[in-house]
């Protein structure tokens, strides 16, 4: 059977996942919103967490689009558009591709022609990200039960604990911004954009507490978000 | 046994949403190897993720253990099958949290962060999915220098305006791991490709000086 991987069985197959995704996240949606005002949570404000959040999500979801063009030059746009819907990223789904491809002694410069080389990159990246999935029904109970008994001990230390494991997340990710220093000025850029950042959130944050805009509060995010990737296209072409 | 309250019906329905998706993802590879009748050798398959998996399995392993306090546990059976935790999902809940002013491990806080992880997942895939329809259109664009620079810094856009949230209201937390990290990427820049391994790394130095200061009343 000569093989494409943009046909149509894939396209299908693709769909299905998609469509499983979306399911599964309009059910937990739903039955959150309800929960929430059910205890009496407001629903103004539960319809304003869809709103930022969704807004939020734009100019990363773009940036994972990018990631499907990436993988869609040798693996077509099924497998890609399927890969970077569910759990994964480029920074897993790329090496994972290209791993598999090398061990089977094909280049992935060029369209994978062969089935069978497809279908061991299609399992590499597939087991390969699997593990995560597989051990939150196995493992949530534990680390819940765990954070509970901190807590019930220590409740000021419990706190602590998850702002300190969300402090370790963003170290790791705002030291990684530094990495390129020593290429010159161009590898300042991350930190460039990093503190103008800061900086449009720090406005943001004058603006809501001392100008009392409160709707900004919902959207100073991806505003400083998207302020600062605008801010990276204007200083590239000048110090890049 | 699914039990009566919200928290154990989520355990419930979690569970089975989860194993159904881990199913779901298997068949895709099964399907094509089904239909192009093109079983791999068992060997590539072993070599191919003899190349990924030491990292990613660990990895997976760290970001369950690191993440699924912050999530919750609506959040949690959710993000871990759509994905792209760090760099959406995770700071997506956080700031949904922090706007509506509730802390993660309560209900609300679960509420909350349920909410947020669905809306992005369903937006991200409606994003990829009009994307993939529109390929020919929003490829040139998407793909002009112009641009380039903006989708190369995302994640300093991301985490400078979250950080710097989070560093102003615990900045006696976040100066030891956080000057730990830059040096060690600015010595080791080749650390940058694996930095899901290095954020335990900072969680435990955060959380050593944390439990430092809070024996000391520091904080």
């Amino acid at each position: 059977m000569n093989f494409n991987p943009n046909s149509s069985f894939l396209y299908l197959v693709a769909v299905i996942v998609i469509l499983f995704i979306l399911a599964q996240s309009l059910f937990f949606l739903v039955r959150a919103y309800k929960r929430g005002k059910a205890i009496g949570m407001d629903a103004k404000k539960l319809r304003n967490t869809i709103t930022s959040s969704a807004i939020f999500t734009i100019a990363p979801a773009v940036s994972i689009l990018l990631g499907v063009l990436t993988l869609s030059k040798f693996l077509g746009l099924p497998l890609p558009w399927i890969r970077l819907s569910v759990i994964g990223a480029i920074t897993y789904e790329l090496p994972a591709a290209t791993s598999a491809a090398s061990a089977l002694g094909v280049s992935v410069s060029e369209n994978i022609t062969s089935p069978t080389v497809y279908s061991a990159i299609a399992w590499v990246m597939t087991l390969g990200i699997l593990p995560s999935t597989v051990l939150v029904p196995i493992l949530i109970r534990r680390i819940q039960g765990g954070l509970v008994s901190i807590r019930n001990r220590d409740s000021k230390w419990g706190d602590l604990l998850i702002t300190a494991l969300f402090m370790g997340m963003i170290s790791a990710f705002m030291g990684m911004v530094f990495s390129n220093i020593r290429k010159g000025l161009s590898g300042w850029i991350p930190i460039f954009v990093m503190l103008f950042s800061a900086v449009l959130m720090g406005v943001c944050g004058i603006l809501i507490k001392v100008l009392k805009i409160k709707w900004l509060q919902d959207y100073a995010l991806p505003i400083c978000m998207i302020g600062a990737m605008a801010f990276a296209m204007v200083i590239t072409p000048v110090i890049g | 046994m699914a039990g009566n309250s919200y928290e154990e019906r989520t355990h419930y329905l979690g569970k089975i949403w989860i194993w159904t998706a881990v199913i779901v993802f298997l068949l895709v590879p099964v399907s094509i190897c089904i239909y192009y009748n093109a079983w791999p050798p068992f060997m590539s398959v072993l070599k191919g993720l003899l190349g990924v998996a030491p990292i990613y399995w660990t990895v997976g392993v760290i970001e369950v253990i690191t993440f699924t306090p912050m999530l919750g546990t609506g959040g949690t059976y959710l993000a871990f099958v759509t994905g792209n935790l760090t760099n959406l999902k995770v700071p997506c809940a956080i700031n949904a949290m922090e706007i509506n002013d509730v802390k993660s491990g309560t209900e609300e806080g679960d509420i909350v962060s349920t909410i947020a992880v669905a809306t992005s997942s369903i937006v991200t895939t409606l994003i990829i999915a009009v994307g993939v329809i529109l390929l020919g259109t929003l490829t040139p664009i998407l793909n002009s220098p112009t641009l380039k620079p903006a989708f190369d810094n995302i994640l300093p856009a991301l985490f400078g305006a979250l950080g710097v949230v989070y560093i102003s209201k615990n900045w006696k937390l976040a100066v030891t791991p956080m000057v730990f990290m830059a040096v060690l990427f600015i010595a080791v820049p080749s650390l940058s490709g694996s930095v899901g391994v290095l954020v335990p790394v900072g969680a435990i130095i955060s959380i050593a000086v944390a439990r430092l200061l809070y024996k000391k009343n520091m904080i």
